[in-house]
């Protein structure tokens, strides 16, 4: 009738077979990160991980929320495209919390990381010896930082 | 309980769906994000850059960048007529705390701000062995710190010398361009904090972005071209001294 004798061991072996597959199916299920593979070959949840990270600078737009006058005085000015945590410092901390204060700036340091002389810097950039220009007299008793030309609003 | 076969049968698909969604977890932190919408990209402008350091400064303060490693940094180019083919090229500290003062000669001094180039067909991700590291849907290459095994394929592939090993993590670390942040609808840390605007954010699949009308009147150019990485950090009036 049949053409084969003994057919068990073949059965028998298939069956071995199906579960070595059903077992690795099962390891690799388990060890590779459900994600993977969601956008390419990589954890698509590392994105989302990524993007989750905390933001310590606020970003101007937040800042003119409450500070519009500030905001008002330096559009007029020459700092008016230099955003405010170029100077004061990343503060998301203080937009989340008012009551944190931010840090005191040494305008000494400062205004001099920008405005010192160098022939490396562009020409036309606006540029001063500190130790001459002011001879020690701090920059904010003539240049009002937020509209630093002398004739718009400076002390002297 | 009694089940015959038939309802197993039924049953065991259901419990397989369920069981997926309950692996998939929450969907996306920022909802309005739409990946497939954005191809990111940097505008760097040579003649704005006043070598201050601000950049790297805000880089290392937003992104917790260990010290004397860095995710951003300035070059100071010194090129005489003498020395075209092999410039002076300094950066103290990455430029963190800014450049000593140079002083007037034949020469011409320009600042080169570097970082990840967020290469379209990066080289850094094809060597990668487990997929630790990859470009986004929205043209932004990362680094799956949880994944990666710290085999530093990627540091020794970068042609930029953009990527390093975490000094503690003892994984890949790169500029991520500020990926919390642009996927929030902020710019990045460094553009946010460069005072003259030689940064800028720029969003290619965006029609309204001002980087359409710049990259058609300016003479841009990218790092090392010949390398066909695909970068998009986009440098005006790069000088041809630039490696």
């Amino acid at each position: 009738m049949s053409n084969f004798r003994d057919t068990g061991h073949l059965f028998r072996f298939a069956g071995i077979f199906v579960a070595a597959i059903l077992i690795f199916l099962a390891i690799r299920g388990w060890l590779v990160p459900h994600t993977f593979g969601q956008y390419g070959h990589y954890r698509g949840a590392a994105l989302n991980e990524i993007a989750a990270k905390p933001v310590h600078f606020a970003g101007h737009q937040s800042c003119e929320t409450c500070h519009a006058d500030i905001a008002e005085k330096k559009s007029s000015g020459k700092h008016a495209s230099v955003h405010c945590e170029a100077c004061h410092g990343p503060l998301a901390a203080h937009a989340d919390d008012p009551s944190i204060q931010p840090a005191k700036i040494d305008t000494a340091v400062l205004c001099a990381q920008c405005h010192e002389t160098s022939a490396a810097k562009p020409k036309g950039f606006p540029e001063v010896e500190t130790a001459s220009h002011s001879n020690g007299v701090s920059c904010e008793t003539c240049h009002q930082p937020h509209s630093p030309a002398l004739e718009a609003g400076g002390a002297q | 309980m009694n089940m015959t076969r038939r309802q197993m049968l039924v049953l065991l698909p259901a419990a397989a769906v369920a069981w997926e969604s309950l692996l998939a977890g929450t969907p996306e932190s920022s909802p309005n994000y739409e990946q497939t919408q954005h191809w990111w990209g940097m505008l760097i402008d040579i003649p704005k850059c006043i070598g201050c350091g601000n950049c790297v400064r805000a880089c290392q303060s937003e992104n917790d960048v260990p010290d004397g490693y860095f995710r951003t940094w300035v070059e100071r180019y010194h090129v005489t007529d003498t020395n075209l083919a092999n410039p002076e090229v300094i950066s103290p500290d990455g430029g963190k705390h800014g450049f000593p003062a140079a002083v007037e000669d034949s020469g011409k001094y320009f600042f080169v701000p570097k970082m990840c180039n967020h290469c379209a067909d990066s080289p850094c991700t094809q060597v990668c062995p487990v997929g630790a590291t990859f470009v986004g849907p929205d043209g932004v290459v990362l680094v799956d710190q949880k994944y990666c095994l710290g085999c530093a394929y990627c540091v020794q592939a970068c042609p930029y010398g953009c990527r390093y090993i975490h000094p503690t993590k003892r994984v890949a670390d790169k500029c991520t361009l500020c990926y919390h942040r642009i996927t929030k609808g902020l710019t990045t840390a460094c553009c946010e904090a460069c005072p003259t605007g030689a940064r800028q954010l720029v969003d290619l699949k965006n029609p309204k972005d001002p980087i359409h009308a710049f990259l058609k009147t300016h003479a841009v150019q990218v790092l090392k071209p010949q390398m066909a990485t695909g970068a998009k950090a986009f440098y005006n009036e790069l000088d041809g001294s630039v490696r």
